[in-house]
C-alpha cells in the first residue's frame, strides 16, 4: 500500500468529492424537514432558515386537522399493504411456474411477457379499458392494472430458478402438490428476495400518481401524491377548518411533503438491507 | 431432449416432437404448476394484451357512445394529420433534447461516482455516502417536483433567497424555457445518479482482485488499473444499459415533465406523453392521441429491437 503524496491527495479529494455528493443528495429533503418545523413568525421575518430557533409543529397540526390530509394517507396506506401483498402473490406464483424448465410453453410465455415490456399500447387504450370495466373511482383501479410488471416476473424468475427441481419431487414424495409446495416451502425459502420485491411494490404504490390522476375524479379517494401536487399546485385543501388560522401556504408544502416521504423514511433502512440481494438476482443469468 | 426421468413415481419421458399425447400428458403432469400461474396469466392477458386491441382506435373516429365496433373507419387519417402537424416537430425536438441532455450529462455520471465510491477505503463512510445517494430513487416524483419548486420559485424558494442575500436579483427559473431542459436533467440526476452505480459497483465487486496485484506489480498506477481492468469489466453492463436507453429515445418520464409543465414553458416542456394526455384524456380526442400514442411505442420498439441488434453484432448480450 503506497502512501505517496498523489496517492494521498486523491483519497482526499475522493473523500471530498463523495462527501459533497452526499451533502447535496441530502440538503433538498434536510431543507424540506427544517421548514416544516419552523414557526410560522420566524419564517415569516428571516429571508433564510437554515436552522430554525424556535421550533413547531404548526404546520402538521394544520394539515392533520384536515380530514383531506388524513383519508388521502389512509388510500396510500391501503394502496401500499393491500396492493403489495397482491402484486407478491400474482408475480410470484407466475415467476415460480416459469422457473419451472419442465413447463410445457414456457418460452412462449416468457416470450409474451417479454413483449409487454418492449410495447405498450399508450394511455387511452388502457384508460378505455379501466372504464369498461367499471372501475373508475375504484381503489382497485389503482392496483389491477399494475399488479405485475414483467421486469419483475423475469426478474423474480431468474431468482426462483436458483431452487433445484429436486425440490418438488421431494415434496410430491410427501404428498405435496405444487401449489401447496410454492406456499410452504419455496416461498418460506425465498423470504429475502420476496422481502426486497414487497418493498420495492410497496414504494411505487404508495408513489402512485399517474394512475390516480386518469382514474380517480372523486377527491375524496386521492392517495397522498395526487393531494400533494395539488397543494403544489397552490389549490387549497378542501374541508379546511375555517377556524383555523393557517400557516404560510409554503410551510404547509413542505409539510405536506415531509408527510408524503416519511413512510420512505422509515421503511428505507429495511430497504437497504434486502434491495442489494434483490437487484443481485436479477444478475443471475436464468 | 430428454425430461423427468422420475416425478411423482411416473416416469415420464418426453421426446422433441411430442405427439398429441405427449402434450397432454405433460398438460396433466403439471397442472398444478398451471394452476400457480392463473392469476398471472389473467393479469397479463386481461391488463396488458387486451388494451393492445384497443389501438385499433388509432384508424378509426372512435367515439364512446358508438364503441369499437360501430366507429367508422379511417385508416392513416389520424397519422396523416399528425406528420404535417408543426406540432410534431416539436414534440420531436423536445423528447430528442431532453434524452440527448440525459445521454451526454447523465448516463456517464453513475459510473464515474462508482468508480469514485470503489476507491474508498473506509467501509463505514462508503456505506454511509452509498445510503444517502440511494434514497432520492424511492422519492415519488410529486416530492421531487415539490423539492424542485421549494428551492427554485420565486417566492420564497431557497436559491433566489441566497441570491437576495448576497445583493442579487430573484431568477425566474421555473418559467425560464431556456432552463427547463437543464432542469429536469438536474432532477434526474439528483434522484437516479445514486441509485444507478447499484450495478456497476455489483460488476465492479465481480472482478479478479489478482488482476489488479499483477497490473501494480507491473507498476500500473491507480487510473491505468482503473481504464485497463476495471472499465472493461464493466463494459458488458455498460453496453447492456446503453441498449436500454437508446430504446427509450422516445420516452420521457411522464410524471416529471407534467408536474414541472406550465405555460410559459409549454413550448419546450410537450412531449408525446404530454400530448397524449392532454388532448386524450383532457379533451377526448380518443382516436387522434392513440395514433400519436401507437406511433411512439411503435418506434420504440423498433429502436430496442435495432439497439439490441447492434449489442449482438458487437459480441456482447443482448437483453433478449
Amino acid at each position: 500500500m503506497e502512501h505517496s503524496r498523489g496517492n494521498r491527495l486523491f483519497h482526499g479529494v475522493n473523500i471530498l468529492v463523495l462527501g459533497i455528493v452526499a451533502l447535496v443528495t441530502v440538503f433538498p429533503i434536510y431543507y424540506v424537514f427544517v421548514i416544516s418545523f419552523t414557526e410560522t413568525g420566524e419564517y415569516l421575518s428571516k429571508t433564510i432558515v437554515l436552522f430554525p430557533e424556535h421550533w413547531s409543529l404548526e404546520s402538521y397540526r394544520y394539515l392533520l386537522s384536515n380530514p383531506s390530509m388524513i383519508r388521502s394517507v389512509g388510500v396510500s396506506a391501503f394502496l401500499a399493504v393491500v396492493g403489495t401483498l397482491c402484486s407478491l402473490v400474482v408475480t410470484a406464483s407466475l415467476a415460480y411456474a416459469l422457473s419451472r424448465k419442465r413447463l410445457l410453453g414456457r418460452r412462449v410465455a416468457l416470450m409474451l411477457i417479454l413483449f409487454t415490456i418492449l410495447f405498450s399500447p399508450g394511455i387511452i387504450p388502457n384508460y378505455m379499458l379501466v372504464r369498461s370495466l367499471g372501475l373508475i373511482d375504484n381503489i382497485w383501479s389503482l392496483i389491477l392494472p399494475v399488479l405485475s410488471s414483467g421486469w419483475y416476473v423475469v426478474l423474480m424468475k431468474g431468482f426462483f430458478e436458483n431452487i433445484p427441481e429436486s425440490l418438488d419431487e421431494a415434496a410430491a414424495i410427501d404428498g405435496c402438490n405444487e401449489v401447496t409446495a410454492w406456499f410452504r416451502i419455496v416461498l418460506p425459502l425465498s423470504m429475502p428476495a420476496i422481502a426486497a420485491f414487497g418493498l420495492f411494490y410497496a414504494v411505487e404504490y404508495w408513489n402512485s400518481y399517474f394512475s390516480a390522476l386518469l382514474y380517480m375524479n372523486d377527491y375524496q379517494k386521492w392517495p397522498i401524491q395526487v393531494l400533494l401536487q395539488n397543494m403544489l399546485a397552490e389549490n387549497p385543501l378542501a374541508e379546511a377548518d375555517p377556524l383555523l388560522q393557517p400557516p404560510p401556504a409554503e410551510m404547509l408544502k413542505m409539510s405536506a411533503v415531509v408527510i408524503a416521504t416519511i413512510p420512505i423514511l422509515c421503511v428505507y433502512p429495511f430497504l437497504q438491507k434486502h434491495f442489494a440481494k434483490g437487484v443481485m438476482v436479477g444478475s443471475v443469468k436464468g | 431432449m430428454s425430461d423427468y426421468s422420475a416425478y411423482s413415481g411416473k416416469i415420464t419421458k418426453t421426446h422433441k416432437k411430442s405427439g398429441l399425447a405427449h402434450i397432454r400428458k405433460r398438460l396433466l403432469r403439471d397442472k398444478y404448476l398451471y394452476c400457480l400461474a392463473i392469476p398471472g396469466f389473467l393479469f397479463f392477458l386481461i391488463f396488458k394484451y387486451i388494451p393492445i386491441w384497443g389501438v385499433v382506435i388509432a384508424f378509426q373516429n372512435y367515439s364512446p357512445i358508438a364503441g369499437i365496433l360501430h366507429s367508422p373507419w379511417v385508416g392513416l387519417d389520424h397519422f396523416q394529420r399528425f406528420f404535417s402537424d408543426p406540432q410534431f416537430g416539436l414534440l420531436f425536438r423536445n423528447t430528442m433534447m431532453i434524452n440527448l441532455l440525459s445521454l451526454v450529462f447523465f448516463f456517464p455520471l453513475p459510473i464515474v461516482l462508482a468508480l469514485l465510491m470503489n476507491e474508498l477505503r473506509s467501509e463505514i463512510y462508503k456505506r454511509i455516502v452509498q445510503s444517502i445517494v440511494y434514497l432520492p430513487h424511492f422519492l415519488s416524483w410529486v416530492i421531487i417536483a415539490g423539492l424542485t419548486f421549494m428551492l427554485l420559485s420565486v417566492s420564497r424558494g431557497f436559491v433566489n433567497e441566497v441570491l437576495v442575500s448576497i445583493g442579487m436579483e430573484k431568477i425566474q427559473f421555473l418559467n425560464d424555457p431556456k432552463l427547463f431542459w437543464i432542469i429536469l436533467t438536474v432532477q434526474s440526476i439528483w434522484k437516479e445518479c445514486g441509485w444507478g452505480t447499484i450495478l456497476f459497483l455489483a460488476a465492479i465487486a465481480g472482478t479478479d482482485p489478482q488482476l489488479y496485484e499483477a497490473s501494480r506489480m507491473d507498476g500500473a498506477g491507480r487510473f491505468r488499473q482503473m481504464w485497463h481492468i476495471t472499465l472493461p469489466a464493466i463494459r458488458n453492463v455498460i453496453f447492456i444499459l446503453l441498449i436500454l436507453r437508446l430504446g427509450h429515445m422516445m420516452d420521457v418520464g411522464f410524471e416529471q415533465v407534467f408536474l414541472m409543465y406550465n405555460g410559459a414553458v409549454s413550448n419546450v416542456a410537450e412531449v408525446f406523453d404530454t400530448y397524449v394526455y392532454r388532448l386524450g384524456v383532457q379533451q377526448g380526442q380518443f382516436s387522434f392521441s392513440t395514433a400519436v400514442g401507437l406511433f411512439k411505442s411503435v418506434i420504440g420498439l423498433v429502436l430496442v429491437i435495432g439497439a439490441n441488434r447492434l449489442a449482438k453484432r458487437f459480441g456482447e448480450e443482448g437483453i433478449y
